[in-house]
């Protein structure tokens, strides 16, 4: 079986490339063949799986990772002793001849493995075997001995070529196209990419292409241009999309609805990611879809699968996002006094309604919007509290010191919170903090529960995200690199508050 | 007759330069630079003792005052007007005392003898007509002159209508003394950061530059965003810049070395009246432990507290922060856009000018040798 894999090799290959050109999906047969390579590899990993399920039970992180680990440590096996496993059934000393045709399958079905584990948490294991693997063996067990130790997410590595490398031919097996740096590097941050908001990542994509549902495609646009903002409004953005995805969906004959969708939903994620780099929470909601889709019980039949998913995402959202900001606001709505003077920076959604509930709430206070260039986002926020008829005033973020003596409180709201308990918000959201603390302002943060996030974090540099520098000026200059930087860091020491909402099950 | 030519000609200049200065101080449209604004202080003070009435050193000093008050109310915010007025009437009394005969070593006690045995000085009121006292004070403010880098009053005049390029030809002494001690500061792969736009530490940056290998960040200051500008001329000498937005100072600061700013003001505790955001780049570079130098030449050395708050801040139209488009929430907004920052004497690490680097705590004793306690309040 797995010699008639390595001498079929090159033609599959072939049938790729083919398929590719034409713009199909990978035909049925190299599916199931590949399929079955994996099924057998698995098996002859099984024994060794035992061993390390046990340890990483022992040494397993919060509950939320548990259940992941068992699918990542599935998959990820496969990646290290793929060439072990082809190179097993193959005679011994037939190994260093057939090195040549062995390492392009090896490649591809590392590859295809490697891509599954990828899409898993961040637990997986640290860097890639390569293709010069043929003594994995050796390797596997000392990998597998951490499972904690993360692997780098490849957009903090741009200055890697090899990664780079690695990344586009990932794509190009997905069918979805690089998008294109921005010509200019800024050496500070040359291990992020940096994207031009003006060359969108659907330029390249041929128009009738199958592999991306349209919804997706059109989420993706609204990220990258920046017109779907704010996490909130991402997640329940990529939830609605998911659902029209469900919608359309049809088992293919032959298939598991559970795993076809999985993968069907691969694709899509890596577009996303291509657009804008994936947010914590968009994470999460993707982690919890997926364990949904798993979990469908492979007798159920397609339209009951289906109703019942599109229930389960539903319920997600309402519980972890509507619901959760009802009991934020109420616990928050008691930290507000009257005759309070509230200092609010950016457009949160959460933060706004609060305020907004407050207000019902026949609370008197006052409000202040910080905003900064060049998003300029406070407008929406203040745009929305005057609506409601708060009154506000409205200064840049430069003003800040000038202003924060007459403030009694700031309310801040969060992309993430991270594990070791810092707070990852919009740039600028720091320094709001270390002036409110230089002045004995409380700050409080205010974040729902399906915000949290495994990474540890210490400075903005390590992984972010960049936006088109031409939003800055408005003539070029030919030596002038300029930045943004589109997340900013609160360390917890200045955040006396944190609110949230405990959930169960998580 | 040529009197009363003189003292028209006189009035004219002086009511030319209070519009100008009226006008100037708005902050958009060209921004005239403290030193020139000292520069043109100095040879109208020096006009005005040239051209003046006045017998003795006392109805001087009056009428300079006198012209100083309306100076300084024209536009309260720029200081080097008062400071330069303050530098005059010192020079005025030293020509006296030395007129008089009195050594200098008297002149020169502890400051703190000096208030206890005032008897004695409270006495001059300096009436005595000494000759020579008229060139003697010409002279001293030439030296003065010399000092801010300028002779010229011809070219001076003509540079205030013309645009600033021509005011580049000309020598400025006192950056030039601060730049030269750049070499001293900035090491080699050095990240430094500066906000907005300062010509002292431009030239500064750029005086280290022709030797040295560095990266400079600017965060362009909100709203006008003269970081902009600034970083254009420094890339201009091939110096390395980045521009960031202010609200990514704090993010950036852990990779900085050192934060380098202008000012403009140095008030009399040792804190700073600098533009907005400079608070908040103080308080992160304290945060990272980062250095804090400002380069700030003795004209900008003020003997105001800060303790007054209805004069320390200026405020411009809140048209650059909220545009007069987002017209249907403006009226029920309140919008502040002020121009200056506070920052405490605590945050800062080291004061440049052109004497030297001194300590934050050092300012007390720089101000009683360039101001007579008595010229505190014009």
């Amino acid at each position: 079986m797995a010699d008639s894999g390595v001498t079929d090799g090159p033609e599959k290959k072939e049938d790729i490339e083919r398929a590719k050109n034409e713009g199909k999906e990978l035909s049925k047969e190299e599916k199931q063949r590949l399929r079955k390579e994996k099924k057998q590899q698995k098996k002859s990993k099984e024994k060794k799986d035992e061993k390390e399920k046990e340890k990483e039970k022992k040494s397993g992180g919060s509950t939320a990772t548990a259940p992941q680990a068992q699918p990542s440590t599935q998959k990820a096996p496969p990646a290290v002793p793929a060439p072990v496993s082809n190179s097993v059934p193959a005679s011994e000393p037939a190994i260093p001849a057939d090195k040549p045709t062995k390492s392009k399958a090896e490649l591809k079905a590392e590859r295809r493995a490697r891509q599954e584990a990828e899409r898993a948490t961040k637990q997986t294991k640290k860097g890639e075997p390569g293709q010069q693997s043929a003594t994995g063996k050796p390797k596997a067990p000392p990998s597998e001995l951490q499972p904690v130790v993360k692997r780098l997410p490849e957009h903090v590595q741009v200055d890697d070529p090899d990664v780079l490398k690695k990344l586009a031919k990932k794509l190009e097996r997905q069918q979805i196209p690089l998008r294109s740096d921005y010509g200019y590097k800024v050496s500070l941050f040359s291990h992020l990419h940096q994207y031009s908001r003006k060359a969108p990542p659907t330029q390249q994509l041929s128009i009738p292409s199958t592999v991306i549902h349209p919804a997706i495609v059109r989420l993706g646009l609204q990220y990258s241009q920046g017109i779907v903002a704010g996490s909130n409004a991402r997640s329940v953005a990529l939830l609605h999309a998911f659902k029209q995805v469900i919608r359309d969906y049809t088992t293919p004959p032959n298939e598991e609805l559970s795993r076809d969708l999985v993968n069907k939903l691969k694709p899509y994620i890596s577009f996303l990611n291509q657009c804008r780099p994936l947010s914590a929470s968009m994470g999460n909601a993707i982690k919890y879809i997926k364990k949904e889709i798993s979990n469908i019980p492979s007798q159920c039949k397609e339209e009951e699968a289906k109703s019942k998913l599109l229930n389960n995402i539903e319920w997600y959202i309402n519980e972890k996002i509507i619901l959760a900001a009802k009991a934020i606001a109420v616990s928050s709505i008691e930290k507000i006094s009257d005759g309070d003077v509230i200092l609010v920076y950016g457009c949160s959604s959460l933060v706004n309604h609060i305020l907004c509930e407050a207000f019902d709430k026949q609370r008197k206070f006052r409000v202040i919007v910080v905003d900064s260039r060049p998003r300029l986002e406070g407008r929406e926020a203040l745009r929305r509290l005057v609506q409601k008829g708060i009154s506000c005033t409205y200064v840049l973020i430069s003003a800040v010191s000038y202003i924060l003596p007459e403030v009694s409180k700031v309310f801040l709201g969060a992309h993430a919170l991270l594990a070791n308990g810092y707070v990852m918000s919009r740039v600028g959201t720091s320094q709001i903090a270390l002036v409110a603390k230089a002045f004995n302002v409380p700050v409080l943060v205010c974040c729902e529960t399906y915000k949290f996030c495994e990474r540890v974090q210490t400075d903005s540099f390590v992984s972010n995200e960049l936006d088109d520098p031409d939003d800055l000026i408005v003539t070029r200059k030919d030596f002038v690199d300029l930045v943004i930087t589109d997340l900013g860091m609160i360390p917890c020491t200045s955040v006396p508050v944190v609110l949230r909402v405990k959930n169960v099950d998580q | 007759m040529p009197g009363p030519d003189k003292e028209t000609d006189l009035t004219e200049r002086l009511e030319a330069f209070l519009s100008d200065l009226k006008r100037g101080g708005s902050g958009t449209g060209p921004l005239r630079s403290s030193a020139e604004t000292a520069r043109e202080t100095t040879a109208l003070l020096r006009r005005i003792t040239a051209q003046a009435r006045w017998s003795s050193a006392g109805d001087l000093m009056e009428i300079i005052r006198k012209e100083g008050r309306r100076m300084t109310a024209a536009q309260p915010s720029e200081t080097t007007v008062g400071n330069m007025i303050r530098r005059v009437l010192k020079i005025v009394r030293e020509e006296y005392a030395r007129s008089r005969g009195s050594s200098e070593e008297a002149d020169q006690q502890e400051s703190l003898h000096k208030m206890l045995t005032s008897g004695g000085l409270s006495e001059e009121n300096f009436r005595q007509h000494f000759a020579p006292l008229r060139a003697n004070v010409i002279e001293a403010i030439n030296e003065l002159l010399t000092e801010l880098g300028n002779l010229e009053p011809a070219v001076r005049l003509s540079v205030r209508l013309t645009s600033s390029a021509t005011a580049s030809f000309l020598k400025e002494g006192t950056t030039d003394n601060i730049a030269m001690q750049a070499l001293e500061h900035i090491h080699s792969n050095e990240v430094i950061m500066t906000i907005g736009r300062s010509r002292t530490v431009e030239a500064f940056l750029k005086n280290a530059g022709r030797k040295r290998k560095f990266h400079v960040i600017v965060a362009e200051c909100a709203p006008f965003c003269q970081g902009h500008e600034m970083a254009t001329n420094l890339s201009k000498d091939g110096i390395e810049t980045t521009v960031i937005t202010d609200a990514a100072i704090f993010a950036v600061m852990s990779r900085v070395n050192k934060v380098i700013i202008g000012t403009q003001t140095v008030l009399a505790n040792g804190g700073l009246r600098a533009v907005n955001g400079t608070h908040t780049l103080a308080l992160a570079a304290k945060h990272h432990s980062t250095p804090l130098i400002v380069c700030a030449p003795m004209f900008k050395l003020s003997p105001q507290f800060p303790n007054e708050e209805d004069t320390f801040h200026k405020f411009v139209s809140p048209h650059e922060v909220l545009p007069f488009t987002e017209g249907e929430i403006l009226s029920k907004v309140n919008v502040h856009c002020p121009v200056f920052d506070y920052v405490p004497p605590e945050l800062i690490t080291l004061f440049i000018s052109n004497i030297g680097g001194h300590a934050p705590s050092y300012i007390y004793r720089l101000m009683s040798e360039l101001y007579h306690p008595e010229d505190h309040e014009l």
